[in-house]
């Protein structure tokens, strides 16, 4: 992780802190020379954002706990006493729960990069699948404490969620008892999710610490999914990297911004201002929007059982993507056929995400199961029969080389 | 194939339509609103009005528990004078307790207080109510899609059933409710409460601002969010450009 440092401590306590923990040198060599492609485009700033989305999420969580009281009875009410008495709680809690958003809206750019310039492939096996652990944990994290809040929605989705986990042969029963320490979804499942809550962003930032560490051997991919080839093909990372991803970092801050201030409920459900209640049922049990694709996925097959097979797999094949894709070419610059998957891919999880939201019958029942279909296709048939099929064009000799009239 | 594609086509027209299917059920009016947008604000005399409407129509069956009377005198709200707080807190009368004697004692109310109920509980509020529970309205506009433009459309939406549908007893229509029935009887009527500042006390315009006043209490820091939402975009919008300024700067030798 090291990578090229040539750090010498200048002062005293520089000198006398390096002699004993190297942490300077590490940073330095993590963190400011650590030699960058010099290509990298602004896709590649979601990264650095992704670390402000989960540091934000932690800084206002922490506070957020120091008012609201986890109780069936409180919960909801602690969330208006935020919202209306403690200062400011009204712009921490937008922050919160907008945040969470936000850092979905970020990685599923940084996962669409990746996918796109094969970010995943061979030597970088290991960085993808630790970030795939990273998104499944924030999943969690976000269902968490979307159940926290316990309003309606958080009530009946906890109330969906954990009954999936029911269909589940030998262990389901089991393991729906220790997800609700109950009967079912009560004051024990809004307590130990709590502290759930509390404790999956410090699992996520530990992956996080094992992903940098897993990039920063190889280093980063590239627009060109070319290695590098020498000393010219790389900058270092500071200032050229600090200053283009603070710059993106911004921007994103100022859409996040948008959100906060002047639309701060248009991504939640206005069920979940209604206090959850487990003798009314609201209409459309939706999820937020960020797991809609996987809801999809899960009610296009009739059968539960099968369902939850489904909505695992559309998970699972993530961890193997390295292993399915067969092609020797990185990005989807030099792959003319996988190019155009990939975009067919990505309208695809749109219409999931869009038929997530909707009642599952009639024209859009349909569409989810051709949708759902097709995300299973793209991954088992169409990415390992392109690596065979597909004759990618001439790829550039170096970074700094681009080949000129291709 | 062209099943896939009759598919494709119609998901096309599903999603460029949105109401289209629940257009029967009743979108709400779409009205302009003070609060309306980035630099939206209440209405003083409005919020004033509003909740005078609360108070002498909505009150009598539907709580507001997330809202003290404290708040009727806070700054982004009505913004009620502390001597006329206090007396509208006066009216009510809240039970408090124990006292050193272990006895509950009724007092009357203080700015301190929740702005009181006016059942004990959900079950008298159903036996009052002929098995229906008026809901808390402290979050009601939010805790609908497109709050304020429903509530306001609910509010002034009553009307004589169409042909061919039948209510169930004690039910009203109202084509903008879900199912199209309703419990609560016909709220609002002219001249029901007598405006101080001489607004004249119509129907709609009671509509309008009690649906302003419950848009704030659904959102008491609104004016707060929408003034620093400002000043935090005016930062950000410099800092990007100085950021950006920056980037060219270091950027500039390297080809």
């Amino acid at each position: 992780m090291s990578g090229d440092s040539n750090y010498q401590p200048t002062s005293a306590p520089a000198k006398w802190l390096e002699r004993r923990l190297p942490v300077l040198s590490f940073i330095h060599g993590s963190f400011v020379a650590f030699p960058t492609p010099k290509n990298l485009n602004y896709w590649w700033t979601f990264g650095g954002i992704l670390m402000l989305c989960l540091m934000v999420q932690i800084i206002t969580g922490i506070v957020l706990v120091m008012h609201f009281t986890p109780h069936v009875d409180m919960a909801f009410a602690s969330v208006e006493h935020i919202m209306r008495d403690v200062n400011y709680g009204w712009l921490i809690r937008y922050i919160h729960a907008n945040g969470a958003s936000m850092f979905f809206i970020a990685v599923y750019i940084h996962m669409f990069r990746g996918l796109y310039y094969g970010s995943y492939k061979e030597p970088r096996e290991l960085i993808w699948i630790l970030g795939v652990a990273i998104y499944l944990l924030m999943m969690a994290a976000a269902f968490f404490g979307y159940v926290i809040v316990w309003g309606q929605m958080s009530f009946w989705g906890a109330t969906v969620i954990t009954n999936l986990f029911g269909a589940i042969p030998f262990i389901g029963d089991t393991l729906l008892s220790l997800l609700w320490g109950g009967v079912s979804v009560d004051n024990p499942t809004l307590v130990r999710f709590f502290s759930l809550h509390y404790l999956v962003p410090f699992l996520i930032l530990g992956v996080v610490v094992l992903h940098i560490w897993a990039l920063h051997v190889p280093g980063n991919n590239n627009p060109t999914g070319i290695d590098v080839k020498g000393p010219q093909d790389t900058i270092p990372f500071h200032p050229y990297y600090t200053v283009k991803d603070g710059f993106a970092a911004v921007l994103f801050i100022i859409f996040f911004a948008v959100f906060v201030f002047y639309f701060p409920n248009a991504l939640g459900e206005p069920d979940n201002y209604i206090e959850a209640n487990r003798l009314v049922t609201p209409e459309h049990i939706v999820p937020e929007w960020y797991l809609l694709p996987f809801y999809a996925i899960l009610r296009s097959i009739p059968d539960k059982l099968l369902g939850v097979i489904a909505l695992g797999l559309s998970l699972v094949v993530l961890f193997i993507i390295p292993w399915l894709d067969t092609s020797k070419v990185r990005s989807a610059r030099f792959r003319p056929l996988y190019k155009q998957f990939f975009w067919i891919f990505a309208i695809d999880a749109v219409i999931l995400g869009y038929v997530g939201a909707q009642p599952a019958e009639g024209m859009y029942l349909i569409v989810s199961r051709i949708a759902t279909a097709y995300y299973f296709i793209h991954f088992f048939i169409i990415m390992p029969a392109l690596g065979w099929l597909e004759t990618p064009t001439k790829l550039p000799e170096s970074i700094s080389k681009p080949v000129l009239g291709n | 194939m062209r099943t896939l594609l009759r598919s494709l086509l119609l998901f096309a027209v599903a999603a460029l339509l949105p109401h289209a299917a629940s257009a029967s059920e009743g979108a709400p009016k779409q009205l302009e609103w003070s609060f309306d947008g980035p630099f939206g604000t209440f209405d003083r005399a409005q919020l004033k009005r509003g909740f005078q409407v609360y108070k002498e129509v909505c009150a009598a069956c539907h709580s507001l528990k997330y809202v003290h009377y404290r708040n009727l005198g806070e700054d982004g709200g009505p913004e009620f004078s502390e001597a006329e707080v206090k007396a509208i807190a006066a009216e009510a009368t809240v039970a408090d307790g124990p006292n050193n004697d272990g006895e509950m004692f009724e007092r009357p109310g203080e700015p301190k207080d929740k702005i009181a109920a006016p059942f004990a509980n959900d079950l008298a509020a159903r036996a009052a109510n002929n098995g229906s529970l008026p809901p808390d309205l402290s979050l009601m506009t939010k805790a609908r899609k497109d709050g304020v433009n429903h509530l306001h459309s609910i509010l002034t939406g009553y009307a004589d059933p169409p042909e061919g549908v039948t209510l169930a007893e004690g039910m009203l229509y109202n084509p903008y409710f879900p199912g199209g029935q309703i419990a609560m009887p016909t709220p609002l009527s002219d001249d029901q409460v007598e405006y101080a500042d001489g607004t004249a006390a119509t129907a709609d315009q009671m509509s309008r601002d009690v649906t302003a006043f419950l848009a704030w209490t659904a959102e008491p820091k609104l004016e707060h969010r929408h003034a620093l939402g400002l000043k935090v975009m005016i930062f950000l919008v410099l800092f990007a450009g100085l950021l950006y300024a920056s980037y060219r700067r270091v950027w500039k030798d390297l080809h």
